[in-house]
């Protein structure tokens, strides 16, 4: 009954995240101001239903759904589009929407598609950390998912600037420095919380294994993708490296974000549980 | 039902840039008459209302007159006449009557008419003929109400079409850019180099839209003083722009130096200092001022004089096929405007019918006089009594109905108004 709610649940959220997308898109081509609320309720909709999705599955499970690869896919969505719809409120940029909604229910539809039988936790994972390291690894991810596109648009503006395509698409965009200062700030926070995920993850391998640090891949793909994150913001602190290079930058970071997220756990065995369920 | 032309209604006459050279609109404009335009044509006694439209690319008189052709020959005639013209100036003027009156003033009012299509400032100069009607009082229902619609139609068709949404000057189409880079222009800063007429419009644009600070750059130090001056902004030598270009966001050139003023070198040293910020670069001189392949350079931006005129062109092109949406829109309240106005007739519809039922009283009474004979005074009141009750009861319900109908939107109320004039045989102007 309730694994029926549960899916139930995240079916809906992921018509109405597909139902805002189409309407996201259709307004990156229309330009009418009300489409961009009626899909920003839709969204908002979605994320209820979501929510609700993973408390039903949290209740049933007994502990926080974020151990497979289907929770960590549902869970990576859910935080992109509340971190969309949060930044909204403060800073409306321009036609995000129509690059973030995709995304977002690209991701839930794939976590649709995995595994979902829930298993009992192995004892490894029973730990007051799981909940904290794994939300905490998330959330970064999620701001990153968001640089990622926001650099994506930057680069996309600065070619239609570059070579004088003023048509379509360099109407629809927002303006460059406007979409460089709203990296810098992603990129700064997802920073600060991927720093705080590696903390805490090896704060609970401590717990766990006995040691801070172990050299796992996972742990060292973090490193690596932390590095790479720390320095473009270095760059961009000390000699003001913005525009171009730091968003083309900011892609490379993300690809190297996804392989640790997804392709250390597919390729390379290791502690990270997640990666057993992933067909 | 078409309009007739000898019914009272809306009529318009004017000329614009397109009709009339600028000489016969001034004349036409009455700034140098001794009594005010709206007074002058009030004092003709062939109008109810009227409003006067002076802009500097055209002059219109828009007035709501008993009879349109009576109005329309004696207003073009005494117009003329005290403009110091002759009446083979008339061809000059173009003249609108019912529908075409309405229509070319929704246009007027959308700056579909003007010479720069979606041009901003027309809509406020129709509100100042407006005010000025009104305050000297020489509006009255229709035009109170058409001149409203013109303005919400002007309204509508700026949010609902693009019509005015891009930039259709070089000045404009340089400031739109600016914004796309930087987005806010407010707190940058801005370099002029040469005292072109173009580039100082552009700096003032740039100035209006938020840049605080600005240098002016001159081969002739005194000129650069003179106009830093006008624009507040601080003087430097043409010496001295390598420096400058290392705190400036946004560059306009136009001097008339055979060579190049800024080069790609000048500008890659200055990128380190100015910490990759993006730097907007506009050349409007011929031949040209900054090296081309400046633009090739990372986190700079140069446009120069065709790449803006190219953006202009299809700025235009766009305008006009937005235009056609305009069009569209004005065709639809042009049409609406008509239905309220036959809506009016609705007061002497009724009187029709009034009047109608009381001669039909009075002659079926004066027909049935001999039979009637015998009755005392007080008999025969009662009887006049009792027949005019008869016919007000039995018109009370069609007259509410008739009223009512207002309330319930103009096309039931023209259909329940045809009804009625064909059930009781009368025609809307009562007679």
């Amino acid at each position: 009954m309730i694994k029926t709610l549960y899916e139930l649940l995240l079916t809906g959220a992921l018509c109405f995240y597909t139902l805002a997308t189409v309407i996201f898109l259709v307004q990156f081509i229309t330009l009418k101001k009300r489409m961009e609320k009626a899909a920003t309720g839709i969204l908002c909709a979605g994320l209820l239903f979501h929510t609700s999705a993973i408390a039903v599955r949290w209740a049933q499970a007994g502990h926080i759904p974020l151990v497979h690869m289907h929770e960590s896919l549902s869970f990576l969505s859910i935080v992109i589009v509340a971190g969309f719809l949060l930044a909204q409120i403060k800073n409306r940029l321009k036609s995000l929407g129509a690059f973030v909604t995709p995304l977002a229910s690209i991701l839930l539809a794939c976590a649709l598609t995995q595994e979902r039988t829930i298993v009992p936790l192995p004892p490894a994972l029973q730990s007051i950390w799981l909940p904290i390291h794994a939300t905490i690894s998330i959330v970064a991810y999620a701001i990153f998912t968001i640089s990622f596109l926001i650099a994506v648009m930057y680069l996309i503006q600065e070619r239609q600037i570059k070579t004088k395509k003023l048509g379509g698409i360099f109407q629809r965009l927002p303006s460059l420095d406007g979409l460089d200062a709203i990296l810098g700030r992603t990129l700064a926070l997802g920073f600060a919380i991927l720093t705080l995920g590696i903390i805490t993850g090896s704060i609970w391998a401590e717990e766990a294994w006995g040691a801070y640090w172990s050299w796992d891949p996972k742990e060292t793909w973090s490193l690596v993708t932390w590095l790479l994150y720390a320095a473009i913001l270095h760059q961009r602190f000390t000699i003001g490296w913005r525009g171009r290079r730091a968003a083309t930058m900011t892609i490379i970071a993300f690809l190297v974000l996804i392989f640790t997220f997804l392709g250390v756990n597919l390729l390379i065995p290791g502690e990270h549980s997640y990666a057993t369920r992933l067909q | 039902m078409p309009q007739d032309s000898s019914k009272p209604g809306i009529l318009l006459l004017g000329v614009n840039h397109k009709t009339a050279e600028v000489g016969i609109r001034e004349r036409l404009a009455m700034v140098n008459s001794d009594i005010p335009p709206l007074q002058f044509f009030s004092s003709l006694n062939v109008c109810d209302e009227v409003v006067f439209l002076s802009t500097c690319n055209r002059v219109e008189v828009i007035a709501v007159a008993p009879s349109i052709e009576n109005a329309m020959a004696k207003i073009k005639l005494h117009w003329l006449e005290k403009s110091g013209l002759s009446l083979k100036d008339a061809s000059n003027l173009y003249e609108h009557k019912a529908d075409d009156a309405i229509r070319h003033l929704f246009r007027v009012a959308s700056s579909l008419d003007s010479m720069v299509v979606g041009e901003p400032q027309i809509l406020g100069q129709l509100k100042d003929a407006y005010k000025k009607a009104d305050e000297a009082k020489t509006t009255g229902t229709i035009l109170n109400r058409l001149m409203h619609k013109a303005f919400s139609v002007a309204k509508t068709i700026r949010t609902e079409t693009r019509i005015a949404s891009n930039a259709v000057s070089i000045s404009y189409a340089a400031v739109e850019l600016a914004k796309k880079i930087f987005g806010e222009l407010k707190g940058k800063r801005a370099m002029l180099i040469g005292a072109g007429e173009m580039a100082e419009l552009a700096a003032q644009h740039l100035m209006a839209n938020g840049v605080s600070k600005l240098i002016v750059a001159n081969r002739t130090l005194a000129r650069a003083v003179e106009l830093a001056d006008k624009l507040h902004g601080k003087a430097v030598s043409l010496d001295e722009i390598p420096d400058a270009l290392h705190e400036v966001d946004i560059v306009i050139s136009s001097t008339g130096a055979p060579g190049y003023v800024i080069t790609a070198e000048q500008v890659k040293k200055a990128m380190r200092p100015r910490k990759h910020n993006l730097l907007f670069l506009i050349d409007i001189a011929v031949p040209r001022d900054i090296e081309p392949n400046v633009n090739n350079i990372e986190n700079v931006y140069l446009y120069d004089i065709d790449d803006l005129s190219g953006i202009v062109e299809t700025n235009k092109a766009e305008r006009e096929k937005e235009a056609l949406k305009a069009e569209r829109i004005v065709e639809a309240e042009v049409i609406k405007f008509i239905s309220w106005l036959k809506c009016l007739d609705i007061v002497p519809l009724i009187q029709g019918i009034q009047n109608k039922a009381e001669e039909t009283r009075l002659k079926e009474l004066s027909r049935s006089q001999s039979a009637l004979k015998g009755l005392t005074p007080e008999q025969l009141k009662a009887i006049d009594t009792l027949t005019r009750s008869l016919v007000q009861k039995l018109l009370h319900d069609p007259i509410v109905s008739l009223r009512k109908s207002h309330s319930e939107g103009e096309e039931q109320a023209l259909a329940l108004m045809d009804a009625a004039s064909h059930l009781f045989k009368v025609n809307g102007s009562g007679k």
